[in-house]
């Protein structure tokens, strides 16, 4: 028992870590945005009058919930150059990050759109607003006040997953701790270490999203 | 060169699928007897225990499954243990596990009225045997779509342990389809072999909402 911990390596290693903290930041920003604009399309399409597009999107989403992120990362990225559709990693880690967060998120935009009273509607619709400016100014508004804590727990889940996204050699933080640890032999402190950059960046991912949700909640969103 | 068989391959997952399928549930088990001692200090009398329960339900709840499994994988050699890939994702698997049912089941005896305490406290339990008869079973029975939601989430999750080396189904697929080059057949099969397992709790859990909403 003679193992010493050793962070003598970390003062050369900032910048991996940095650039790697940074490209995971850019995989979540691209995907939350994508995410929850492509869930609204999901949930508005669920409740469509078209039982075609609601089963469609009802498939997608109990396929994606049902099934490893993993899985679904290897299929886009390996299965897919088969169709002829070769994507580079940082592109096919979007696409499947994206994909998957928006089968968590269009169950959660649609409950928040439930949530919103018939009446809001009928109100707008007596206003004489068109349907889809009544979709953007009246009822999502409302529905995204709802869901936003759900929608902020959601967006740190993928941040979380999306280290699996190494394993396509995206180089995000998880792929430069596996790159730091097979040049310093201390596998154990730089998997310690990275830990704690992502706690530190899940917990400050959290708090940015509440802050920047309580003020545009106040300042009346739309 | 071996030839492979759509048969050959499907055979191979579906062997490869009963590792999955055993360590979720030893995972599942052995994050149920740890979660409930979570959640005992979770919901102690002492803040101290309170808070130790709330920074490590926060700990693994703040941090990637990957992570975890990979500190373990060499954290626990460098204090003695001889480790296996087995070792690892079963212990790193069912400590995730226990944190999430802990906070899943504190919901749960949260949400019982205080009166269910009062009761067994003017009939003279002790603090146990009340958990035991009166708060506990009411609180799994609250909480039951949840914790099979769960289980859902800790079956994925196990795909996890195939990149620190555990002989399941994704990384025998990898190994397929490294053999095969047929990586559209290989990794479909794989997401249908996952799909079977969880949808039919997925509906489970449906079912058991849907019950709740229907009671109240």
């Amino acid at each position: 028992m003679g193992y010493t911990l050793d962070f003598g390596w970390l003062n050369g290693a900032v910048g991996m870590i940095a650039r790697g903290a940074a490209m995971t930041i850019f995989l979540i920003a691209v995907t939350s945005v994508a995410g929850t604009i492509l869930s609204i399309f999901g949930a508005a399409a669920r409740r469509s009058r078209y039982p075609i597009l609601r089963g469609a999107v009802g498939a997608y989403v109990e396929l994606i919930r049902n099934t490893p992120f993993l899985v679904q990362l290897f299929f886009i990225f390996f299965g897919l150059p088969r169709l002829g559709i070769r994507l580079d990693p940082v592109i096919a880690a979007m696409l499947a990050m994206t994909l998957n967060m928006s089968a968590y998120t269009t169950e959660i935009v649609g409950s928040g759109l439930d949530a919103v009273p018939k009446g809001q509607k009928e109100a707008a619709a007596a206003l004489g607003l068109q349907p889809w400016l009544i979709f953007i100014k009246i009822i999502l508004p409302q529905a995204l006040k709802v869901i936003f804590p759900a929608l902020t727990s959601q967006i740190v889940i993928m941040m979380l997953e999306s280290a699996v996204v190494s394993q396509i050699a995206v180089r995000e933080l998880t792929y430069e701790a596996d790159m730091l640890q097979a040049r310093t032999f201390r596998a154990f402190e730089t998997y310690f270490v990275i830990t704690l950059v992502y706690l530190g960046m899940s917990i400050g991912l959290r708090r940015l999203l509440f802050a920047a949700g309580r003020r545009a909640i106040a300042g009346g969103m739309a | 060169m071996i030839e492979f068989t759509f048969w050959d391959i499907l055979r191979n997952l579906l062997l490869a699928a009963r590792w999955t399928i055993l360590l979720s549930i030893v995972a599942f088990a052995g994050g149920t007897i740890a979660g409930l001692a979570i959640l005992l200090l979770r919901i102690s009398k002492r803040r101290w225990l309170r808070r130790a329960a709330e920074y490590y339900i926060g700990l693994f709840q703040g941090t990637p499954l990957l992570m975890q499994l990979f500190l373990l994988f060499f954290g626990l050699p460098l204090l003695g243990f001889r480790i296996e890939a087995w070792t690892a994702a079963v212990l790193g698997l069912t400590l995730c596990a226990s944190a999430f049912l802990a906070e899943i089941w504190r919901g749960g005896v949260q949400s019982l009225p205080s009166g269910q305490w009062d009761a067994g406290s003017s009939l003279g339990l002790h603090y146990f045997t009340q958990l035991r008869l009166i708060i506990l079973p009411q609180a799994f029975v609250i909480t039951r779509a949840p914790t099979v939601g769960f289980l859902v989430q800790l079956i994925k999750s196990t795909a996890l342990t195939s990149i620190i080396g555990f002989e399941e189904l994704v990384r025998t697929s990898n190994a397929i389809n490294n053999a095969t080059f047929e990586p559209f057949t290989v990794y479909g099969l794989v997401a249908l072999i996952y799909f079977v397992l969880c949808y039919p709790l997925t509906r489970y859990t449906k079912i058991l909402e849907l019950r709740a909403v229907n009671q109240h």
